[in-house]
């Protein structure tokens, strides 16, 4: 239960982030994008802000025995910089150029973007959905070796 | 750079690195919104539960707003159907191949000094910048 509300505030205070800073809205953030057009800077403060909380925030955490309502941090691990990674954020940023859109604002974008929110939220969950059934074929014959 | 809004963002951001610290602190978990959405079809069982509350708090974000403000969030969409089933599939697509978005490489990743997601962000950036150049300035216009 704890875990429950504590999760659902954490997406509130995000998706008030998003719509505060105007990430929501595709069109102001192909403006940041548009480097050789009218370049509006803002979403470079987003990122800077946010940044800084995390880092410190982070930095604090490391201290800590273990999370409040959890066995223990769960920090990714160190892997390799590879093909698969550069490959998914290239790709990635395209879509994020066609449109405006990253994951967060996607979801966050369902209350307040209508049919054209909700279109670009399920081709998303399509394209993972994707990710989820290749990956799952290609580690197939792996694992049986 | 008329539309220069510098305090909203950092209010903004503020809030995004608020709320990744909260789930750190709390759950010990990073705050990769394409890992939680995903995880929330995918994942064990019993890992999906706080993802869906999570998402339903993002979805929820606008509502509160609103109902504090009096105003709804701007939504301008200028992309087409074509290129916004398009771009969906290729977010979706990128971000689970490349192992995170714009919050848990651009955010969480970079604020651990991690190598991967300062590769990730400068090649997501990069692509971004490059594919909204050839769309307002060189295709269309």
């Amino acid at each position: 239960m704890a875990k429950s509300i504590l999760a659902l505030i954490a997406g509130l205070v995000f998706g008030l982030g998003l719509v505060i800073s105007q990430m929501v809205n595709p069109s102001k953030v192909l403006a940041f994008l548009d480097i050789l057009g009218d370049w509006d800077p803002s979403l470079a403060f987003v990122m800077g802000a946010a940044l800084v909380i995390t880092s410190v925030g982070f930095a604090v955490l490391k201290s800590q025995p273990k999370p409040v309502l959890a066995e223990r941090f769960q920090f990714p691990g160190d892997r390799p910089i590879d093909a698969q990674l550069a490959t998914g954020a290239v790709l990635f940023g395209v879509g994020w150029g066609l449109v405006g859109l990253c994951p967060g604002p996607a979801i966050t974008a369902l209350s307040v973007g209508g049919v054209q929110a909700a279109g670009f939220l399920a081709a998303m969950a399509g394209g993972m959905i994707a990710y989820e059934l290749i990956s799952s074929r290609l580690a197939r014959p792996a694992a049986q070796s | 750079m008329e539309n220069f809004t510098p305090v909203s963002a950092s209010i903004g951001g503020a809030l995004i690195g608020l709320s990744a610290v909260m789930l750190m602190a709390f759950k010990g978990r990073i705050a990769g919104i394409s890992g939680i959405f995903s995880g929330a079809a995918f994942a064990e069982p019993g890992d999906k539960a706080w993802r869906i509350f999570f998402v339903i708090g993002l979805i929820a974000a606008p509502l509160v707003y609103s109902a504090v403000t009096g105003a709804m969030p701007a939504f301008e969409m200028e992309a087409g159907w074509p290129l916004i089933i398009a771009g969906g599939l290729l977010v979706g697509f990128g971000t689970r191949l490349g192992s995170g978005c714009t919050s848990g490489h651009g955010v969480c990743g970079l604020a651990r000094l991690s190598p991967r997601s300062l590769v990730s962000v400068l090649s997501f950036m990069g692509a971004g910048m490059v594919t909204v150049a050839l769309i307002r300035h060189f295709i269309g216009g």
